[in-house]
């Protein structure tokens, strides 16, 4: 028998790893209470109190803008699960659903804040709060869509095994979706989830320091914090605003995202393990304290107590084939209305508030913003395949890229304006050329990600090949480097195009306190039709960019991708 | 054999899939099973004949379109307590441990929670996992993976079990070891079911599990013949009754009765259409079989069991080989054995030259669709004609899937031959490289 050791039981209270917890739970409580105060107060206090670029402040802001962001980041996930699967699970639906979402994904963010802003601030009327929201919806635009997307596609793909599986032990589908589902759709969810928080960080500027015709509001944030510097031509202000982005960053992929993508590994379908398995130490914490055990197995009653209350309900049986097909008929004639109606709204605001002179000049606009965005990636893809391609054969160069990367892609392009608004009126250079390279500030670094993750799964069997037959130089990068990443390549120069297009709106004006230059195109046209709140020019200017993204995407890049995906993917 | 109503009764039952035209694709026809209590009942057939998808039927996975399936006189709309499934890919849930695997079916059915863990331990200790339960899937061989693909299939207390190909993926000794488990625990009676249904392709595991065995035949899915076993378990693959009903079911699985029409049923070396489906056997396959064959012990026919063990091929691999060399005339197939023609002997001896001149005489001869291609390369002018032309055609005969496959073996079989060229970027069947090798 063991003797009682002195203190045993508090021992058996509480782990080592108990102690962090409380700690880390306890300081996220008062985060947040800290950064919601504030919220029901009255609009006028905000310019009662203005924001101050007193950098004891930003612990605050910070604060702010990160509870505005994981607030989005939650309603993305509710839009993920009811959007996503009501898509997936409906053929029906699906038809409509789909196509509307690749829409929505190539609308701007800027787009719906100046639309909506109004909207929200009346739903609470001389609160903060309204403008809390549109901030919020406004974050929300930037991460839900590519979030559903990648939802919906692995919900199409569960392994029919497993649907079977599911189904032969009579899993509800309530059941099936917590227990087979939302699991199967992890991985791919969370990698989503931190591009769409590095969005977030790109636009933080222009969803905090809402500027839209007479409506202006700077909520307290990193953002507005940002644009202030801006403003008032800070520049010690602007360092430590992109310090206290880098601490909230390094903080949240500590304590959220590396936990997850440890914790989602075991989620992945093929069973063989491939290489080493992420870790993190915070998911070491969450699995060896008591505390957190004790939450998870709360989770799950409820859980397992949500599912046994539901109705159980017997899988629907199908209807017979003819009053399908006068279903659907039916469905698509309920279409077919809802697009007369919306293009009868969208041409009598289009034709009332624009001439044909104005239309061939948006023309024009998107015609220049998109010869800028085809120049960048080509030359982003010059300069980062290569490097690429360098990094992902080295897997010690991997680690400590993949990182540096995933925080540049968050770097929020307004934090370079003072840089290039110097450059630019003391060199006296073109705007139209200069301001360029701010829209694939943020973006490039899809190109950079996408190509380290093809060249590191190259199979080591093909680069000993090339070596043993002595293939080197030009040929080497023909025949073996270049077409073993280049799906990879695709999916990340399809993502910065995207992206690229969406940055126009803030890179293509740039301003450092007074000094304001200028690009024409598309972008700074959505902007300057922002400012001054005339709403025929921003719909006209979003309309042109969406037809533009989803054109480009459908004749160039979709058929690209497919040819890549079939021609050079190593299975 | 027992009073009272069978376990499971199929009867008449008929299933098609709708095709992307809007015509039907008949994958079963008239299928008729029953099954009573104490029994296995294998369905041994190829791949393709509709045997997996009969077995989904039984389970409720999906509907028939017309017959019915009946579990204890009761019509089965829907997966029904107790008939549970085993799968071929185990299809365990990754993030879920042994443990919890296991549980899933009994959370499902509202069991309480002490029972769950009760009976869910007991499943996991009867077939041999204790130790395990709080492993992933991914920490474990496949041969455990299965065996809580089988707890989890156990652990409901099911009547009936359904074993869809359950030890193909695993390596052979595993398999075996699995087999003698499964048979000990039935034969104890120690697992609650009281029937199992067992797909498979595998026609020893046939003969060394079922008590009966129902032969599957292809386009559409059918039943071809029934044989019942009543060797005593533990069973001896030596034994020569048991190496009896492997001949007779070899005889049986090779029976031509799976091409289109009735005369072509009738011949022994039948008539094609373009209509074929083609199986994707390459021609390092079909010379390896007519070398094996034409050699020693065999000098030109072989015994199909016999030349299976030998070149360590499951019967469903070696098949389609030999079909193929019947359909081309190098081979016959009659009552289990394999019998070359003076062609097939011919090809065996010769050199590579040789060896393609005469594939591609048989080729354009025999195989409908291959005389075709080149016919409509040969009437062009500029020699050159898209893929979605012959897919087209075909199409209206099998599935979108099957025609692509079928499509595949005739690039494969022609380029071999060199009687035609195929351009996979372009999607353009040509003459070109024939032109090339003349020139």
């Amino acid at each position: 028998m063991k003797t009682p050791e002195p203190f045993g039981f508090v021992r058996d209270l509480a782990t080592r790893w108990d102690l962090i917890a409380v700690v880390v739970i306890v300081g996220l409580i008062v985060w947040a209470g800290d950064a919601s105060r504030g919220l029901l107060e009255p609009l006028s206090r905000l310019h009662e109190s203005p924001l101050s670029l007193d950098p004891a402040n930003l612990p605050f802001y910070a604060a702010r803008t990160t509870l505005r962001m994981f607030l989005a980041l939650g309603l993305s996930l509710v839009f993920t699960f009811t959007y996503a699967t009501w898509a997936a699970k409906s053929n029906r639906a699906g038809k409509l659903l789909v196509p509307i979402l690749d829409i929505l994904q190539s609308v701007p963010i800027l787009g719906f804040i100046s639309i909506t802003v109004v909207f929200f601030m009346s739903l609470v009327p001389g609160r903060v709060l309204g403008a809390e929201f549109a901030a919020i919806f406004a974050i929300f635009t930037s991460q839900a869509w590519n979030m559903a997307f990648s939802f919906y596609q692995s919900l199409r793909t569960v392994p029919a095994e497993l649907t079977e599986a599911a189904d032969s032990f009579h899993l509800t589908p309530w059941m099936r979706f917590w227990q087979l589902e939302v699991p199967f759709a992890m991985p791919a969810l969370v990698w989503n989830m931190m591009m769409s928080m590095s969005g977030g960080w790109f636009f933080v500027v222009a969803s905090e320091s809402i500027s839209v015709g007479h409506t202006t509001v700077a909520l307290p944030g990193i953002g507005s914090y940002i644009a202030l510097a801006i403003a008032q031509r800070d520049l010690t202000a602007i360092c430590w605003a992109i310090g206290a982005m880098l601490v909230v960053i390094l903080i949240y992929d500590q304590l959220l995202f590396r936990p997850l993508i440890a914790w989602v590994d075991r989620f992945k379908v093929e069973q063989e393990g491939t290489g080493q398995a992420p870790t993190s130490w915070a998911l070491t914490m969450l699995r060896r304290s008591r505390l957190i055990a004790a939450f998870t197995l709360l989770f799950r009653s409820v859980l397992r107590w949500s599912s046994w209350a539901l109705p159980h309900r017997r899988p629907r049986k199908a209807r017979p084939r003819a009053r399908e097909g006068r279903l659907d008929t039916l469905w698509l004639a309920v279409i077919g209305v809802l697009i007369v109606v919306a293009s009868w709204h969208i041409g009598r605001v289009l034709i009332a508030g624009t001439s044909m002179a104005e239309l061939r000049q948006v023309s024009w606009l998107a015609l220049l913003t998109m010869t800028r965005v085809v120049v960048l990636i080509a030359l982003a893809s010059l300069v980062w395949v290569p490097i690429g391609v360098w990094v992902g054969l080295r897997p010690r160069a991997t680690e400590i890229v993949q990182p540096i990367a995933q925080f540049l892609a968050a770097f929020p392009a307004n934090l370079v304006f003072p840089l290039v608004v110097y450059l630019i009126v003391t060199g006296n250079l073109n705007p139209n050329w200069w301001l360029s390279p701010l829209m694939i500030l943020g973006t490039q670094w899809y190109i950079l990600f996408n190509v380290i993750a093809g060249a590191s799964q190259m199979p080591g069997e093909l680069r000993y090949a090339a070596e043993n037959f002595q293939v080197g130089g030009w040929l080497w990068w023909r025949r073996v480097a270049l077409p073993a990443v280049f799906p990879f390549y695709v999916t990340g120069a399809i993502t910065a195009s995207g992206g690229s297009w969406n940055a126009a709106i803030v890179a293509e004006i740039a301003s450092w306190g007074t000094t304001q230059v200028k690009a024409d195109g598309l972008g700074s046209y959505i902007a300057q039709a922002t400012s001054a709140g005339d709403y025929h020019r921003i719909v006209l200017g979003i309309s042109m960019m969406s037809l533009f993204v989803v054109l480009i995407n459908r004749i160039f890049w979709r058929p690209l991708y497919y040819y890549a995906e079939r021609k050079f993917r190593l299975t | 054999m027992n009073a009272g109503p069978p376990l499971l009764e199929v009867t008449n039952v008929r299933k098609s899939f709708p095709k992307a035209d809007g015509s039907e694709l008949l994958v079963l026809e008239d299928v008729n099973l029953r099954l009573q209590s104490g029994q296995i009942v294998g369905l041994l057939g190829r791949s393709g004949s509709g045997k997996s998808t009969l077995l989904r039927l039984i389970a409720g996975l999906s509907e028939c379109s017309a017959g019915e399936v009946q579990y204890l006189g009761k019509r089965v709309e829907g997966p029904a307590l107790g008939i549970s499934m085993v799968f071929q890919s185990f299809a365990l849930f990754p993030w879920l441990t042994v443990f919890e695997n296991v549980a899933l079916g009994l959370e499902a059915q509202r069991v309480a929670k002490p029972e769950i863990r009760k009976r869910s331990l007991a499943a996991i200790d009867l077939i041999g996992l204790d130790g395990f339960e709080s492993a992933y899937p991914r920490e474990l061989s496949g041969g455990m993976r299965q065996r809580v693909g089988f707890a989890r299939a156990l652990v409901v207390q099911p009547n009936i079990l359904l074993m869809d190909e359950p030890f193909s993926a695993l390596d052979v000794l595993t398999a075996e070891t699995m087999r003698t488990d499964f048979l000990d625990l039935w034969s104890d009676g120690r697992m609650p079911i009281q029937g199992v249904v067992l797909v498979t392709h595998n026609i020893e595991e046939a003969v060394l599990m079922c008590d009966r065995i129902l032969v599957f035949g292809s386009n559409p899915g059918r039943v071809v013949s029934e044989i019942t076993v009543t060797l005593p378990q533990p069973r001896d693959r030596l034994d020569p009754a048991f190496r009896d009903i492997v001949e007779r079911l070899y005889v049986a699985m090779t029976a031509r009765t799976d091409t289109g029409s009735a005369a072509a049923r009738s011949s022994r070396l039948p008539g094609l259409g373009i209509g074929t489906e083609l199986p994707h056997v390459s021609s390092n396959l079909l010379a390896g079989l007519m070398e094996a064959v034409a050699a020693a012990p065999f000098n030109g026919t072989a015994d199909l069991p016999k030349i299976a063990s030998d070149l360590h091929m499951d019967s469903d691999e070696l098949f389609p080989v030999a079909e193929t060399l019947q359909m081309m005339r190098f081979a016959e197939l009659e009552g289990g054995d394999l019998k070359l023609t003076p062609e097939g002997i011919a090809f065996a001896s010769a050199e590579v030259d040789e060896r393609k001149k005469i594939f591609a005489r048989h080729l354009l001869n025999y195989i409908p669709l291959a005389a075709h291609v080149r016919r409509v390369l040969d009437e062009r002018t500029s020699h050159v004609a898209r893929k979605s032309r012959f897919l087209d055609e075909i199409e209206d005969y099998m599935t979108d899937e099957a025609a692509e496959n079928t499509l595949r073996t005739i690039v494969s079989w022609g380029r071999y031959a060199e009687a035609f060229a195929y351009d996979d970027e372009g999607e353009k069947f040509s003459l070109e490289n024939p032109g090339e090798s003349e020139g």
